[in-house]
C-alpha cells in the first residue's frame, strides 16, 4: 500500500514538472513578447522596455524558468501587473471564494447522486427509474448558466430567500457566506449530479448482474442487503473516476456560473486576467489549476486503492 | 419423508417453458446428480429451490424442503432458509467471491446474519470450517482477499460459507467445471466428505456424466425442461432406458477413426523455445525479475500428425500456442514451419503465418457479430498477396462451409443465427479456407456439450482423411485428446514431462504427473460390467 503511494506521489511530481515546463513554454517562450502583448500594440518602446526588465525578459530562459518555480515553491507568485498587488495575495482571497463553492457543489451532487442511482438500480426497469432517469436527462440537458438564472428568478427574486448575486466574505461570518454560495452551489452541483446519477445506476447495474452478488443471495441476505453490502463499493470504480474530472471542472469551471451570481472566484479571475492581458496572473492560475488537478487524479487514485484491495498489489 | 421433494414443478419465463413437470427427491446424506445438456433446465431447476430465480419467471408445482412448501414462501421467511438450511455452491469460483471484501469476512457474514453469535465467536467458526474445508488459517489468513487465492481455494471458500451452519441441504451447480483436473477431483472428495460428516442432502448440477459417476447415489437426467430418466447410478448406467441418456452416455466416450500417420516428415519444430514475463519490481532499484513460462520446449510435429498437448491450467500450453502463432516473441530458441522461423524480430512472419489457423474455444465471443459468415470465414484471405476474388472467392467459401458440414446459403447468415456447434463449425471452416498446413485446436471443444463435441470430433476425423489434416490440439480434457490425437506431450510448469504415442501414454504413464492427471480425470463406468 505505501509503495502504491509512494509510487503515485512520484507520478504527480513528474507530471507537475512537465506541465509546468509547458505553460512556461507557451506563455513565455513562444513567439511574441509577452511584454508588448500585455501593453499592446500603441504602447511606448521604453514603457515595453521598463516591463521587460521587470518581468525579467532580459534573462535567460532556463533562469527565468527556475526563478519562476523557485519563486512559486517559497509562495511568491510575483506581482500583477493589472492589480499591482501581490498575486499569492490575489489568489488566495479568490480561493475562498472557489474552494467552498467546488466542496459545496460536490457534496450536494454526491449527496443527490449516489442514492438517487442506487435507487434507479435496484429498481431497473420499473418506474422509479425511469423517473430517475428522465431527471438525470433533463439535468445534462440544461445549460447550468440558464438553471442558475431560473434559480435566481425563483429563490431570490420571487421567493426572496437569498441574495441575487455577490459574496459577503466570510469576515461577516459563516452563515451568510454559506447562504451567498447555495444558489451557484445548486446551480453547479445538479448538473453533475446528473451525470453521477447515471455512472452509479449503470456501474450498479453491471455489478448486480456478477456472480458474487448471487452468492450474497445464496447466504440468505436480502436483496437491498446484497446491494449495499456487497454492490455499491464494487460499483465504485467508475464512480470515483468520473467524481474527480467533476472536481477538476468545479474548481476551475466555475466560470459562468461565478458571471451569473457575481461571485469573485478564480473562474472570474482567469476570465479577467486574460482580458487584462494579465500575463502573470494567468500563468500562476493556470499553474494552481494544473495542480489542483494533478492532486484530485492523486486522491482518486489512493482512493481506488482502499475501495479495491486488487490494486493495491498491481504496481 | 424425504429431504427435498421435487414435484411437478414448471417454470415458465414469459411465453418460454424452461421447466416442465419436474419430480425428484433428495433423500438426508443423500447425493443427486441432475445431469443434461445445456438448456435441459438443471441450474433452473436448482435456482428454484433457492427461489432465485430470474425476476419474470413464474414456477408452479411443488418444492418441499422438510415438509415446508418454498414455492410459496414469503420472501423473508425465504431469507432465513437460504445459507442456514440451504447451502449452495456455484460453478464459477473466480467471480463468485465478492473481490473488495476478505475471505474472513465473507465466511463470517454467513453466520452473523443467521445466528446470535458475537464477532468474535463467528470469526473462531470462520476458522473452523475454513480449516474443515482445507484453508486453515495459519496458512490462509481470514485477511486474505479471494484474488490472493487460486481458483480450487476460492472453491473451498465458497463451499465454506455454504457449510458453515451445516444446512440441511447443499446445493453445488457445476462446482467443479471451471477447475482442473486435478483440483476436480479433491474438491469432488471434499464435497462427499462433507456429505457424510454432516448427513447433508445434495443435490448436484453437472453436465459431466463421468463426474456424476463418482459422485452421486442417484441420477436425474433432464432435456428440454423435463426429466427423461432417473434412477440409482449403478442401475441407471447398467440399464439406460431412454434414448438420449444412451446418446449422452456414448457422445461422452465418443471415439473417432483417425487415419493413418504418413510417413514422419517434420512440418513444425519447436527447438529450445523459452519464453519470460518480466515481474514488477518487488524494489524499487532491484533487477527485475523474469517469470519462465515456457522453460525450453523442443518438440517437431510431422507432416499429417495430430498432436496433443495437454496441462493445467498456468502451465504454459496457452503462452506455447501463442508463440507458435508468433503472437509472443521468445527470449530463447526457435520455432520453424516447413524449415522457416515463424516470427522475425518480434514480427510475425507473414509468409510462413499464412499456413497456420487456429481455433479458439470460445464460439461465442470469437466471431465479429456485425459481420455475415462469408466475409467471417474469409478473414484468413488478409494473410494472402492474391486474394481470390469474385467466382473464385464463392468457391472458395462454398467449399469450406460444405466441408464443415454446413450449407453454401449459410454465407449470408449472421453469426448470432447460428448454436454453439454450429459455431464451431464455422471457426473451423475459417482455418480451412486458405488450406493451412497446420491447424491449431486450442480448447476448441471445451466450451461445447457432449452431443456437440462428438459430432465436432467426427468432422475433425473426416477432414484428417479428406485434407489430410496436421494439427496440435491444446486440451485440458484428456478423454478428447485420447480419441483426437496420434502422439500426445504433458506440459508441467513450462516443461514438457512426458511426450509420446497417445495410447502409450494413457495405458503406461511414466512421470508422476501424467499418473496424477490420468488418476485424477473422472471416468466413466464400463455399463457391461455394471451389469454383472
Amino acid at each position: 500500500m505505501l509503495r502504491y503511494v509512494l509510487k503515485r506521489l512520484l507520478s504527480l511530481i513528474v507530471t507537475l514538472a512537465v506541465a509546468s515546463m509547458v505553460i512556461f513554454a507557451v506563455i513565455e517562450v513562444a513567439p511574441g513578447d509577452p511584454a508588448s502583448f500585455m501593453l499592446g500594440v500603441n504602447a511606448q518602446p521604453d514603457t515595453v522596455a521598463a516591463l521587460r526588465t521587470e518581468l525579467g525578459l532580459d534573462q535567460p530562459k532556463a533562469e527565468r524558468y527556475l526563478s519562476w518555480i523557485g519563486n512559486m515553491l517559497t509562495g511568491d507568485f510575483g506581482t500583477s501587473y493589472t492589480y499591482r498587488s501581490s498575486v499569492a495575495q490575489i489568489i488566495g482571497d479568490r480561493l475562498w471564494v472557489s474552494v467552498p463553492l467546488a466542496l459545496y457543489a460536490l457534496i450536494l451532487s454526491t449527496v443527490i447522486a449516489f442514492p438517487a442511482g442506487i435507487y434507479a438500480a435496484a429498481r431497473r426497469g420499473k418506474a422509479g427509474d425511469a423517473a430517475v432517469m428522465g431527471g438525470t436527462q433533463l439535468g445534462v440537458a440544461v445549460p447550468n448558466f440558464w438553471f442558475a438564472m431560473m434559480l435566481v428568478l425563483i429563490f431570490a427574486i420571487n421567493l426572496r430567500w437569498f441574495g441575487a448575486g455577490g459574496f459577503p466574505g466570510w469576515s461577516k461570518g459563516v452563515f451568510p457566506a454559506i447562504k451567498a454560495l447555495t444558489l451557484p452551489a445548486i446551480a453547479l452541483a445538479l448538473p453533475q449530479a446528473a451525470i453521477l446519477t447515471r455512472v452509479m445506476r449503470s456501474s450498479l447495474i453491471d455489478v448486480l448482474g456478477e456472480d458474487f452478488m448471487r452468492t450474497a443471495r445464496a447466504k440468505g441476505l436480502t436483496r437491498s442487503q446484497a446491494i449495499w453490502r456487497h454492490g455499491v463499493r464494487n460499483a465504485l470504480i467508475p464512480v470515483l473516476t468520473i467524481l474527480g474530472l467533476q472536481v477538476s471542472f468545479l474548481i476551475a469551471g466555475a466560470i459562468v456560473i461565478e458571471q451569473v451570481f457575481y461571485l469573485p472566484g478564480l473562474g472570474r479571475l482567469i476570465f479577467q486576467s486574460i482580458n487584462a492581458r494579465d500575463l502573470i496572473v494567468v500563468e500562476s492560475v493556470v499553474m494552481l489549476l494544473v495542480f489542483a488537478v494533478v492532486l484530485i487524479n492523486f486522491l482518486v487514485d489512493i482512493a481506488y486503492s482502499i475501495v479495491d484491495p486488487r490494486l493495491r498489489q498491481r504496481t | 419423508m424425504s429431504l427435498l421433494q421435487i414435484h411437478d414443478l414448471s417454470l415458465s419465463i414469459g411465453a418460454f417453458d424452461i421447466l416442465k413437470r419436474v419430480s425428484f427427491d433428495v433423500a438426508e446424506g443423500e447425493i443427486v446428480a441432475v445431469t443434461g445438456e445445456s438448456g435441459s433446465g438443471k441450474s433452473m431447476t436448482a435456482l428454484a429451490v433457492m427461489q432465485l430465480m430470474p425476476d419474470r419467471a413464474r414456477a408452479v408445482g411443488s418444492v418441499q424442503l422438510d415438509g415446508q412448501e418454498l414455492l410459496t414462501m414469503p420472501e423473508a421467511r425465504m431469507c432465513k432458509i437460504r445459507g442456514a438450511r440451504v447451502g449452495m455452491v456455484f460453478q464459477e469460483p473466480m467471480t463468485a467471491l465478492n473481490p473488495v471484501k476478505t475471505i474472513g469476512a465473507q465466511v463470517m457474514e454467513t453466520i452473523l446474519l443467521h445466528t446470535d453469535a458475537s464477532k468474535a465467536d463467528a470469526e473462531a467458526q470462520a476458522r473452523e470450517v475454513l480449516t474443515r474445508v482445507g484453508l486453515p488459517p495459519d496458512r490462509f489468513p481470514l485477511t486474505r482477499f479471494p484474488h490472493e487465492l487460486s481458483g480450487g481455494q476460492r472453491q473451498r471458500v465458497v463451499i465454506a460459507m455454504a457449510i458453515a451452519l451445516r444446512p440441511r441441504l447443499l446445493i453445488a451447480d457445476e462446482p467443479t467445471t471451471a477447475l482442473d483436473v486435478t483440483t476436480q477431483a479433491q474438491i469432488l472428495d471434499l464435497l462427499k466428505e462433507l456429505v457424510a460428516d454432516y448427513g447433508m442432502g445434495m443435490l448436484m448440477i453437472t453436465h459431466d456424466l463421468a463426474v456424476v459417476a463418482g459422485m452421486a447415489d442417484r441420477i436425474v437426467v433432464m432435456r428440454h425442461g423435463e426429466v427423461v430418466e432417473t434412477g440409482l447410478t449403478r442401475q441407471l448406467f447398467a440399464n439406460m432406458q431412454h434414448p438420449y441418456t444412451k446418446m449422452l452416455f456414448e457422445a461422452s466416450r465418443h471415439e473417432v477413426d483417425l487415419p493413418d500417420v504418413p510417413p514422419a516428415a517434420p512440418l513444425l519444430e519447436v527447438k529450445g523455445a523459452v519464453r519470460d514475463y518480466a515481474l514488477p519490481r518487488t524494489q524499487l532499484f532491484a533487477p527485475r525479475q523474469h517469470f519462465r513460462a515456457v522453460k525450453g520446449v523442443s518438440f517437431t510435429l510431422n507432416k499429417g500428425e495430430r498432436l496433443g498437448l495437454v496441462g493445467e491450467s498456468g502451465c504454459g500450453k496457452s503462452t506455447l500456442t501463442r508463440a507458435i502463432l508468433g503472437l509472443e516473441p521468445l527470449q530463447g530458441g526457435e520455432i520453424l514451419l516447413n524449415g522457416k522461423p515463424v516470427a522475425s524480430g518480434g514480427q510475425a512472419n507473414t509468409a510462413v503465418r499464412r499456413q497456420m489457423q487456429v481455433v479458439f474455444q470460445d464460439p461465442f465471443g470469437s466471431f465479429n457479430p456485425r459481420h455475415r459468415v462469408e466475409r467471417l470465414v474469409t478473414e484468413p484471405f488478409h494473410l494472402l498477396d492474391n486474394p481470390p476474388t469474385g467466382a473464385a472467392r464463392q468457391k472458395a467459401i462454398d467449399e469450406a462451409l460444405t466441408a464443415v458440414g454446413l450449407k453454401p446459403s449459410d454465407a449470408r447468415k449472421f453469426i448470432h443465427e447460428f448454436s454453439g456447434g454450429q459455431r464451431q463449425r464455422i471457426a473451423i471452416a475459417r482455418a480451412l479456407i486458405i488450406r493451412p498446413d497446420i491447424i491449431l485446436f486450442d480448447e476448441a471443444v471445451s466450451a461445447l456439450d457432449v452431443s456437440v463435441r462428438a459430432q465436432i470430433l467426427d468432422l475433425i476425423a473426416d477432414l484428417c482423411r479428406s485434407y489430410g489434416l496436421s494439427y496440435l490440439f491444446i486440451s485440458h480434457d484428456l478423454s478428447v485428446v485420447r480419441t483426437i490425437t496420434d502422439r500426445v506431450m504433458v506440459m508441467k510448469s513450462g516443461e514438457i514431462v512426458e511426450e509420446g504415442a497417445t495410447e502409450t501414454v494413457f495405458n503406461d504413464p511414466q512421470h508422476p504427473y501424467t499418473r496424477a492427471l490420468i488418476a485424477a480425470a473422472p471416468v466413466l463406468p464400463d455399463p457391461v460390467a455394471e451389469a454383472i
